[in-house]
């Protein structure tokens, strides 16, 4: 109660303002330490926009040329920053071209905060112009959604949507505000949103069960640690890193985890799943306990439940309470926020080396290269590979750049050969499989980080998705190196079509225009290579270029991407042909 | 683990907000699970809906649903019952023609037998109410069918779990 008291007595004491919900819209962000927006101004939000010009000395927008481009670019500056990256758009259709965006922070677990406008509340339900259901629409895919009718809700409605979006297990939160409570006068006040009575972002960790896994992973002959995007964002990798070195565990990781251990980590033993490395995904099935940390065993890393680990004890570390025990069973849940788990488990492990267990992975890795990486970074056959590209940037890169990919072959590749030497540099859409997600992230990305090396890689199909983004690139001068593999084929599916539908290739073909001469209208400076012998030099005058440059490498027509697990198959039917 | 389909009677604390019955039947119709009864209402804590949802499925998957449904920011609190572990009800009223009281003596019966209750008479018509279980709300609307049901409307069920749920201590916790 006396608590309760002094908390009244301060807030009292806080100054009030009269001032308009746009206005109010506008310094809610500001308060929340936003400096970046993404968005696409409409006649429903065009208060809050009036606002933007107001406060553009404090708030910088970046008009996207489409909105789903503005809700990639925000996951972009989201990933790469570790903040909440927020999109705007208009009521209609500018809020429905945000859904795509959306979804996809949803199932990659992003925080994202996105504001549209409404129609005036009188009008709601009357099928207005521009009017659409968004908060109906975007519920499946939100962590939370809001519809805002009275300038008055605006401040706390806009903390709590913040604190969700980042809070727990990250996602997007919509809130959708109607023109009249824009325009509504209220007295203003802002503070900052700590908790919500019905929501536990991080459940407190039990100790006994760390203590049960500690036990588990101590006794364990062959454990294997495979981790995730909880890791990075939990802002676990030192602690992660600890723990692998101390307990001397292989490690492999998921899409989504890539670069939260350095790539060239010995302990490191690669990438899970359908395309990824041979040795963990063989060994998941020989391995006797399998040390699960910020993953969800999404299908495309598990293969068939039915023989995946089946021989192992599984320990998942987790913080979304509803991941535990959905796909895989496990013997022991630790549900919490990942560096804090990990920090309590760190002093529980015995010091351990397992040298038998890593050979295995050392061989099976000498199969791998002999019989897939050799040829894809290495090629003696004519046509360009994307692994030789992925190779050549990782000369210059050195391991620095943050890579940015789209959605097929070019992703998998580099996610496969790209070097990582700092967390958060691989930004990729993973769960929801969007392509056109890479370029416009990449706009995002590098915004957010104007210091790092942003490299975009594309394919020939999904580059064309948002390919008008390069008019965000030019107005902003964000210096993105953009890389076009181009193979004239939408790749992944060409290959499915090849390996599952006796080669007949439907609407994968595709009749490309002239990409250095549309790089070249938004005056990029760009290049096209088609032999080997351009492919260094043209990488080196990319990425030592200060400015935008475009790159678009043709590369051999009908390559595909091995290892791989068909669908359906169990992990250790991996194909290495 | 019990891997046959069977009712389940799922009960939800939630914050009263537009837009989240929304959010919880998207969870079922995603996974393409019919919902047998639904029913919203106020519960014992003064602010707290209660989501009261019949659902038949089997233990396994029902418990990912509770997790899914837990995960919605303004739910409090999620529960699963078989039916032996809550007291249940469902009503449900009848609409039918006045005349058929005084020309069937056997309707007057079967009020009396199902332990019904006549909720109004006019000249027109009167009205049954008749609340219970599932197989009694089944039994009465058998065996009034065949003298012209003009309307017939049944609830959800409602239900109280035998075991505590604690609510309130939860949310002194989160306070």
């Amino acid at each position: 109660m006396e608590i309760e008291t002094i908390k009244n007595i301060k807030n009292k004491s806080k100054v009030k303002e009269r001032i308009s919900g746009s206005e109010a819209i506008v310094r809610c962000l500001i308060e929340e330490g936003v400096k970046i927006l993404y968005g696409y101004p409409g006649g429903a939000i065009m208060p809050v926009y009036d606002e933007l010009y107001k406060f553009q000395h404090k708030i910088h927008h970046v008009l996207a040329r489409h909105e789903q481009g503005a809700t990639h670019a925000a996951q972009g500056f989201a990933r790469i920053s570790g903040k909440v990256g927020v999109a705007i758009a208009t009521s209609g259709p500018g809020a429905t071209n945000l859904i795509t965006g959306i979804a996809d922070a949803q199932i990659d677990s992003t925080p994202m905060v996105c504001i549209t406008g409404q129609v005036a509340s009188h009008l709601l339900g009357t099928d207005a112009f521009q009017e659409t259901d968004i908060v109906g629409i975007s519920t499946p895919v939100t962590k939370w959604n809001h519809q805002i009718t009275k300038a008055s809700e605006i401040p706390s409605v806009i903390a709590k949507a913040f604190y969700i979006a980042k809070s727990g297990r990250p996602g997007p939160v919509l809130i959708d505000i109607t023109k009249d409570a824009q325009f509504e006068e209220f007295d203003f006040s802002y503070e900052i949103c700590t908790k919500v009575r019905s929501y536990n972002p991080s459940p407190k960790i039990n100790l006994t069960a760390v203590a049960d896994a500690a036990k588990l992973i101590n006794y364990a002959k062959k454990p294997l640690i495979v981790w995730g995007q909880g890791v990075i964002l939990g802002g676990a990798e030192q602690v992660l890193k600890a723990v692998v070195e101390k307990s001397g565990i292989p490690a492999a990781w998921t899409i989504l985890g890539a670069s939260a251990l350095p790539t060239s980590h010995p302990l490191n033993v690669g990438m899970l799943g359908m395309h990824g490395n041979y040795a963990p995904n063989m060994l998941t099935n020989e391995c006797d306990l399998l040390i699960a940390i910020g993953m969800r065993f999404d299908d495309r890393v598990t293969g068939s439940l039915n023989t995946y680990a089946k021989q192992a004890k599984i320990i998942h570390f987790e913080i979304d309470p509803s991941e535990v025990d959905k796909n895989v069973k496990t013997n022991v849940a630790v549900l919490g926020d990942a560096k804090a788990s990990l920090e309590i488990l760190l002093p529980l492990l015995e010091i351990n080396k397992h040298k038998e267990w890593h050979q295995k992975f050392k061989d099976l890795y000498a199969i791998e290269y002999e019989k897939v990486i050799k040829n894809d970074i290495h090629p003696t056959k004519e046509g360009l590979t994307m692994g030789e590209v992925i190779n050549e940037i990782n000369i210059y890169s050195k391991g620095e750049a943050a890579i940015v990919t789209d959605v097929g072959q070019h992703q998998m590749i580099a996610c496969r050969y790209a070097q990582f030497n700092k967390t958060k540099s691989n930004i990729t859409s993973g769960g929801l499989g969007t392509m056109g997600f890479g370029l416009p992230a990449a706009i995002g990305a590098k915004m957010a980080a104007p210091d790092r090396e942003v490299v975009s890689i594309s394919g020939d199909g999904g580059y064309q998705m948002t390919i008008q983004e390069l008019g965000t690139i030019f107005q902003q001068k964000a210096a993105v190196k953009v890389v076009v593999l181009n193979n004239d084929f939408l790749g992944m599916v060409r290959q499915w079509q090849q390996l599952f539908f006796d080669k007949r290739y439907a609407s994968t073909e595709m009749v490309n225009p002239n990409f250095v001469a549309i790089a070249e209208g938004y005056y990029l400076k760009a290049k096209k290579v088609t032999k080997r012998e351009e492919l260094s030099s043209a990488v080196k005058e990319m990425m030592e270029s200060k400015d935008a440059y475009f790159l678009e490498v043709c590369v051999e027509k009908e390559g595909n991407v091995f290892p791989m697990i068909p669908s359906g198959a169990s992990v250790s039917e991996i194909r290495l042909e | 683990m019990n891997i046959e389909k069977q009712l389940f009677t799922v009960s939800i604390y939630t914050e009263n907000n537009i837009g989240l019955l929304n959010r919880i039947s998207a969870i079922f119709q995603r996974r393409h699970i019919n919902i047998e009864s639904l029913n919203t209402s106020p519960s014992e804590i003064e602010g707290v809906s209660k989501f009261t949802i019949v659902v038949n499925m089997t233990e396994e998957n029902i418990k990912r649903i509770i997790g899914q449904i837990e995960k919605q920011v303004e739910v409090i609190k999620a529960y699963h019952h078989k039916d032996e572990d809550t007291i249940y009800q469902e009503s449900c009223i009848f609409k039918m023609k006045s005349d058929l009281l005084f020309e069937e003596r056997q309707i007057q019966n079967i009020i009396k037998d199902s332990n019904a209750r006549i909720v109004t008479v006019n000249k027109e018509f009167f009205v049954i109410e008749k609340s219970g279980k599932k197989e009694e709300v089944d039994l009465i609307y058998r065996e009034l069918k065949p003298f012209k049901i003009l309307q017939f409307t049944r609830s959800g069920r409602v239900s109280v779990s035998k075991k505590p749920m604690e609510i309130s201590q939860m949310l002194s916790a989160f306070n």
